[in-house]
């Protein structure tokens, strides 16, 4: 079956690959030790899965903020989003 | 139980993410794709990098309608969420009556999306329109098709018309499930009315209205058919929404990169306020303040 029709380019494959990696290794690490709920700088209760997601879709809008705003390049949009899923991952 | 067994019902969703990932996360790869090349035609295509999300970024076009789609939401919601609950506490709860009412209620959501569009073409005809001709005949100038204000109105109307029967049916099988115990409860303590509504059916309705808010949101922040047929748009923009904007530019202009990326965007707002509204909604009735 050939997938031309989906447009594949090396870096969008990059990103969904990254992404899937990301959710295989989460379920793995619950599997393994499992983690409930805690309460961290985030206004809510929020599991590991729930941190994930919130840092992905603030992520998401952090590249699209810089993206909009800025002419620099994305690189630093990509790194301050780093940090802000490590922060978000361990004391959110 | 052993663990194999425990997790064995995890077997048992493999159908449902099958079905997920054909119909939603396939579709929504390619998406991501294109937004990022130009694309010309089946294998012709040439990548752009994020030059597409810069344009939409920054396309003042975009930014009305995505003002008009907040607006048009935001009244949906203030509208059909207290209109719907309202109609559920008056509808009989038993007897003839229920089943009577339930059906009557239900009636708009048997219609097709296109057909509520025609219908209210012709309801709001200023010449022959039942509702159009009779406030034209009052006095009032009424034109869905040349004033924007009046093509506003048409829209919320039947858009109100239209699902908030959705929200009445969420609201009323909630009503309906609350054990009688806690109204006969209520009825010793005197409780008042609203006393009533405000502590026992509004709490134990939590459920169907979170369902019923994030439907009705996600629903109107999508909607096209409804208000492409009635008004097209117009007049001018001033009915364009965030999806009736995005068929112009993928289908009408063939600009598939920029409307994939716009998509994105679209799709990463639905998703924002998807998520903000079920936190908010997990909260109400539970007491928790954080």
């Amino acid at each position: 079956m050939s997938l031309e029709w989906m447009a594949w380019t090396m870096p969008t494959a990059i990103f969904f690959i990254t992404i899937a990696c990301l959710l295989v290794a989460m379920t793995v690490w619950q599997a393994k030790a499992p983690s409930g709920e805690r309460k961290g700088f985030l206004p809510i209760k929020t599991t590991p899965g729930d941190r994930l997601f919130i840092g992905l879709l603030s992520s998401a809008f952090i590249h699209l903020a810089w993206i909009g705003l800025t002419s620099f390049t994305l690189w630093i949009a990509f790194v301050i989003a780093l940090i802000w899923m490590a922060i978000l991952m361990r004391w959110g | 139980m052993n663990k194999w067994e425990d997790n064995k019902a995890w077997f048992m969703v493999i159908p449902v993410f099958l079905v997920v990932a054909v119909s939603a996360i396939i579709p929504l790869m390619t998406v991501v794709n294109y937004s990022l090349q130009d694309i010309f035609g089946p294998g012709q295509r040439v990548y752009v990098g994020l030059e597409w999300y810069k344009k939409a970024l920054t396309d003042s076009r975009l930014h009305d309608a995505l003002s008009r789609q907040l607006l048009f939401s935001s009244l949906v919601l203030l509208i059909e969420i207290p209109l719907g609950i309202m109609i559920a506490l008056m509808m009989p709860k038993k007897g003839w009556g229920a089943s009577l009412s339930l059906v009557l209620v239900a009636l708009p959501l048997l219609i097709p999306w296109n057909v509520i569009g025609t219908i209210w073409i012709i309801f709001m005809r200023p010449d022959i329109g039942l509702l159009g001709a009779a406030i034209n005949n009052m006095g009032i100038p009424f034109d869905h098709t040349a004033a924007p204000f009046d093509a506003w109105v048409t829209v919320m109307m039947m858009e109100v018309w239209h699902w908030t029967p959705l929200v009445v049916l969420l609201a009323y099988a909630g009503l309906q499930a609350i054990p009688e115990a806690y109204f006969q409860a209520a009825r010793i303590d005197g409780a008042s009315a609203w006393a009533t509504f405000r502590y026992i059916q509004l709490p134990k309705m939590r459920g169907v209205l979170t369902i019923a808010v994030l439907l009705r949101f996600m629903d109107s922040f999508l909607i096209y058919a409804e208000p492409f047929v009635l008004t097209g748009g117009g007049p001018g923009n001033s009915t364009t929404f965030l999806s009736i904007y995005l068929v112009k530019l993928a289908v009408g202009q063939f600009d598939l990169g920029p409307a994939a990326a716009f998509s994105m965007i679209y799709f990463l707002i639905v998703l924002l306020f998807c998520w903000l509204f079920y936190q908010v909604l997990l909260k109400v009735g539970t007491g928790d303040k954080s």
